[in-house]
Order: structure tokens, then C-alpha cells, then sequence
């Protein structure tokens, strides 16, 4: 992880963050916890010199254009996960295969029990 | 400041007409009608021609799956002689993995042909991979604008992964917090770069979908014999509707019933920073879907070419719950991991086909990748992290923002039947207001507003006269 790398030398690949708008310039009609915060920018590019985080800086994005702004990451990550299945799903898959396989069984007229399809998973649809 | 806001607002007409390389008033009628399929057809391609310029961007002719085991518990949990086949269009498929890429591939080529240097678009969903893939495709450079962050910088996994992936395929990604004037700072890119808008609300985006309808009715013709009683379409800014159905229609499908679905967002503002991250669904929401719906023009450009209204036969909205239950199911019983955007559809079309007979064919027209972050896992985690109580039982307790409730048992997954009189009527109020104070509505006018509510002149007629009392 690169992410605590607090100062960015020419050529970095860095992230900046720009306040495009105070809360008094903003859109009409916001609702009041959106409309008292500034509308914030974060754009990502080459620095073009040496900042620590929180010091103003100029990039080069990856298109070309010039932006400057406070540096606020140097090389960030993208720190999404799946994290824990979610007990309230797990049950799902063995439920419903087990449902759809007493359903075949009742439309073939088999007893409860009995595999719908011998010498087939009773829930193995064909394509 | 008498703002830098204010200042390129004045400008925007000017600025999106260089951007987008053609002139929409040249297709206005009235203060209220304009010529839907003048602007429809001004781009001059075939469908042919579309869909060959699809196939060389790898996109379309994508898998239609029969689901027969969900066919199978649906009928489990219908009455005797109910339980439609329901099949799926697994666009996750396509180059950049969801039926966006239909709309970007059309975008891009036209940009190129037009030779600008490169795309912009303003988008949170599948459309900013789609366009950064065909402009990396295209040697286009490639902006996206994207509302990512709540105030304290805390993204929505989703759109966080969304920014990843064009990042991943070469685009600049330019990320904000919660607000509107997302599109004051595109239209100030758009003039600083004069790159192309490659809106997706513009006739090359949406055109690129009727291939996917086109695809359906075929594709169905050679599985069953007949174009499908009713397809399901997750519904959000309105081209997924539009197109799809524009492309039934043009393959003579035309008996076939235009279902849109939406996840119930109801009482979550999207402008709120608070709720933002509460949201748990991105897109294919009634936060998009009812105000796109009955104002289509508020998009980001003069005439939105995605007109639902004109289409839908039904709309159905779902819970979160619901949703993020049949994702878990779809991947265990049939083998398709996918992202939330189809699942949307799928999950009313389990309710829908419940109540179909045997023999009546549901298509679920999309699908999309799915990974961290879009994961309804991620989703689920993080709605928790946000404060969301995540709790099992019955899903008509699911409170968006509050509480996201997952059924115990599939019969419990129901659709709610959304009241299109009342999105006609909105969309009539809205058309009124838009025009100039005291205009009265023409004959040609009444006509135009009954063929973009999919209504007729004499209700069309009787609305005005009841709003105007009202």
C-alpha cells in the first residue's frame, strides 16, 4: 500500500482536491445538509512538483489538461471489497435447490424423496 | 460570486451545441412539440449500419439464457397453470460488461467520424466503462464526470469500482460530492476541451439500444416460435425502455408488452448529501425513473431522445431487499453472477411471470458485471457501515435508507404496480410549465403529448382541462 505516502515528487501519480464551489454559490433549491457544504472536486494526474499532503500543487491528468489544487493522495488505491457473505443470503442457494427439487418431483407425480430424473441433479436445468 | 456557475449556465446552450455537433432546433415545433423521429434518424445510420458498427466495437449478439430452474420455482410458488418461462439477455456480455456499451459504441463512432479529439460524459453507472472502453478502443481521449463522495469524502463502493474501471481503461475521472451542478462543472470541461458530449440521452446513444430489441424479438422468434409476450426493463433515465422497445417495434414485435422496473427509492432525496450513501442502488431507481419519466427534457441535452413514457405498458418497482435476494438466488440456481442493474428487471420478473400463464415468455432484456464494490455483498456490508439496519423478513417492511429488509421465502417477492395515469399526468403538468406563461396548446400540440404518454388527444385534452382547474 502506497496510500501513506505523505509528499509527492515531480512525476508522481497523485490525487488532488479542488472546492469548485462555496456553499453560497451553489444550485437553488438543495436540500439544507447538501447545500451548506462546498461542491468538492477530486481529479487524479502527473504532479508537476514537490507538495506534502495539504499543500497546494499543479497535475498534468491523464488527458493533458492542467488542474491545481491541494494534494490529497499520492499513488491512492481502490480499497472496495465483497467483505462477509451476508447471513441473511446464506440460506438462499440450499433452500431454493431444495425447493425446485421437491417441485420436479411433484410435477413428475413421484413420491417425496424419489430424484426427479434418475442419474441427474434434480436441480440441473438443460440449456 | 455573480458565479463562474452562473456565467457558464449562460453559455451552456452555445457550448453543448459545439459539443454535441448538431443543432436540436432545428427539430422544434411549438414551445411544446418537437419532431421525435426527425431527431431520432438525423444521425443518418441504418440499423445495419448500427449494428455493423457494433460488431467491429465487440459489442451485441450477446447470449439469450432460458432460466428454467427459476422458471421451475416460480412455478412452484404459482397457481395451478401459471408460471411463465422466463429467459435473459446476459449483456454483462458486451466489451465493457452491461448493454451500455450499445449506447457508447454509436457515441464514439460518431465522435470520431466528427473529429473531435476526444468524449466527455457525466455519469455514476456503466455508461462511463462503456464509453472509456470504446474511446480507448477509438484513440480518443476521455473524460468522466462522476458523482462519487458524501461530504466526508466516503464513496459508494459501486460508483467507487465504476471510477476504477475507467481509470483501468485509460479515461480521466473527475470525482464530486453530492449535488446537481455535476453539470455545470461537465458543460465548463466541454468548453475548456471542446471534446464531445457523448450524452446518453442523446439519438446516437439511444439508437445503439434498439439492437438489444432487435436482438430479443429474433433470437426469441428462434426459441419459441414468437417474439415474447412481455419484456422487463430496468428503468432509470429512460434509453433502456426507449431503445429497447424502438427495436421490438422495428423487428414487427409489435404485441409484445413493455414492462419497466424500478427499485423503490421513495422518500430518499438524491440531492441530499445524507442520503447519498444510504441508497444502496445507484441507478435503476424511482430517483431516476419518475422524474426522467415525466421530465424527460431535464437531461443534458435540448431533446432527450430516451422517452419511456412513450413506450412503457407497465411499471413495476421492487424492494431493495427483493433485489439484492434474487442477485443471490440468480447466481445459485442458475450459474450468473451479475451486477444489481438487471436484477432489478429479473426481480419483477418473477413476480410478474408468477401471474402469467404457462406459455406466456418474460425476457429480462439486461444483465451486468458484477465485482467489489457493485457486489450486492459490498452493497449490503456497506449499507450496514452507513447505519442501514439489514434484517430478514417481509420485504414490504423495507424502508429505503432506514431499513433494507431480505425475504425469507421467494413467495414473498411482490411488485408494486407504479400508477402511469399519474406519471401522464405529471408529465403533462410538466410540459405546460416548461412552455411559456399563457401558451395554449395547439391541436398539433395535443397530438405530440399524446404520442409521448403512449395515450390519446381526448385524454391528453381532459388532463389539461383537469390541471388547469386543479
Amino acid at each position: 500500500m502506497t496510500d501513506d505516502i505523505r509528499a509527492a515528487r515531480e512525476g508522481d501519480w497523485v490525487e488532488i482536491e479542488v472546492k469548485l464551489l462555496d456553499p453560497a454559490d451553489r444550485s437553488a433549491n438543495l436540500p439544507p445538509e447538501t447545500a451548506e457544504k462546498p461542491l468538492m472536486m477530486w481529479v487524479k494526474g502527473f504532479a508537476e512538483g514537490e507538495a506534502a499532503v495539504g499543500e497546494e500543487l499543479a497535475v498534468e491528468t491523464i488527458t493533458g489538461r492542467r488542474v491545481v489544487g491541494t494534494l490529497s493522495a499520492v499513488n491512492p488505491g481502490y480499497y472496495i471489497t465483497y467483505g462477509s457473505p451476508i447471513p441473511e443470503l446464506t440460506h438462499v442457494g440450499r433452500d431454493l435447490r431444495a425447493r425446485l427439487a421437491a417441485f420436479r418431483r411433484q410435477e413428475a407425480g413421484l413420491a417425496p424423496g424419489t430424484p426427479a430424473s434418475p442419474g441427474a441433479p434434480a436441480e440441473g436445468g438443460e440449456r | 460570486m455573480a458565479s463562474k456557475f452562473d456565467a457558464i449556465m449562460a453559455r451552456r446552450g452555445e457550448i453543448m451545441r459545439k459539443a454535441l455537433g448538431m443543432d436540436y432546433s432545428e427539430f422544434e415545433l411549438s414551445p411544446i412539440a418537437f419532431d421525435y423521429e426527425r431527431m431520432m434518424g438525423a444521425h443518418g445510420y441504418s440499423l445495419d449500419e448500427i449494428v455493423s458498427i457494433q460488431t467491429r466495437a465487440g459489442v451485441g449478439s450477446t447470449p439469450l439464457l432460458e432460466l428454467k430452474n427459476l422458471t421451475d420455482l416460480v412455478r412452484s410458488i404459482s397457481e395451478p397453470g401459471k408460471g411463465a418461462r422466463i429467459f435473459v439477455k446476459d449483456e454483462a456480455a458486451n466489451l465493457a460488461g452491461a448493454f451500455k456499451d450499445r449506447r457508447a459504441s454509436v457515441s464514439i463512432f460518431v465522435a470520431k467520424e466528427k473529429g473531435y479529439e476526444g468524449v466527455i460524459a457525466a455519469t455514476s453507472g456503466n455508461y462511463g466503462a462503456a464509453v472509456a472502453s470504446q474511446a480507448a478502443r477509438n484513440g480518443l481521449k476521455c473524460i468522466i464526470v462522476q458523482e462519487t463522495f458524501d461530504s466526508r469524502h466516503v464513496g459508494q463502493p459501486e460508483i467507487v469500482e465504476k471510477g476504477r474501471i475507467c481509470e483501468s481503461y485509460g479515461a480521466e475521472v473527475v470525482q464530486l460530492t453530492v449535488g446537481p451542478e455535476l453539470f455545470f462543472h461537465m458543460v465548463e470541461l466541454l468548453d475548456v476541451t471542446g471534446y464531445f458530449a457523448a450524452s446518453l440521452y442523446s439519438s446516437f446513444g439511444v439508437s445503439g439500444i434498439e439492437t438489444l430489441g432487435v436482438e430479443i424479438a429474433r433470437e426469441m422468434e428462434h426459441l419459441t416460435g414468437a417474439p415474447p409476450t412481455h419484456v422487463v426493463v430496468t428503468h432509470a433515465g429512460g434509453g433502456n425502455t426507449t431503445g429497447t422497445a424502438r427495436g421490438l417495434e422495428c423487428a414487427g414485435a409489435t404485441d409484445t408488452q413493455i414492462v419497466s422496473a424500478s427499485v423503490d427509492l421513495s422518500g430518499l432525496h438524491m440531492a441530499s448529501d445524507v442520503d447519498f450513501n444510504r441508497k444502496s442502488f445507484t441507478t435503476g431507481h424511482t430517483g431516476f425513473g419518475v422524474p426522467f419519466a415525466t421530465w424527460p427534457d431535464r437531461a443534458d441535452v435540448p431533446r432527450n431522445a430516451a422517452r419511456p413514457l412513450r413506450y412503457i405498458d407497465r411499471y413495476l418497482t421492487v424492494t431493495q431487499g427483493e433485489v439484492f435476494y434474487i442477485t443471490e438466488a440468480m447466481a445459485k440456481l442458475e450459474g450468473l453472477e451479475r451486477g444489481p442493474a438487471g436484477n432489478t428487471a429479473m426481480t419483477a420478473a418473477v413476480s410478474l411471470a408468477r401471474d402469467l400463464p404457462r406459455d406466456a415468455t418474460v425476457v429480462v432484456q439486461e444483465t451486468e458485471y458484477t465485482g467489489a464494490g457493485k457486489h450486492h455483498w459490498s452493497q449490503l456490508n456497506f449499507a450496514r457501515e452507513m447505519g442501514v439496519e439489514v434484517r430478514a423478513g417481509d420485504p414490504a417492511e423495507n424502508v429505503p435508507g432506514e431499513v433494507i429488509v431480505i425475504p425469507e421465502r421467494i413467495e414473498q417477492i411482490r411488485a408494486t404496480d407504479f400508477d402511469l395515469a399519474r406519471m401522464r399526468k405529471s408529465y403533462i403538468r410538466n410540459a405546460l410549465r416548461n412552455a411559456p406563461e399563457g401558451y395554449a396548446p395547439t391541436s398539433d400540440d395535443i397530438e405530440f403529448l399524446a404520442a409521448d404518454t403512449k395515450s390519446d388527444p381526448d385524454t391528453v385534452e381532459a388532463t389539461i382541462a383537469e390541471l388547469r382547474e386543479g
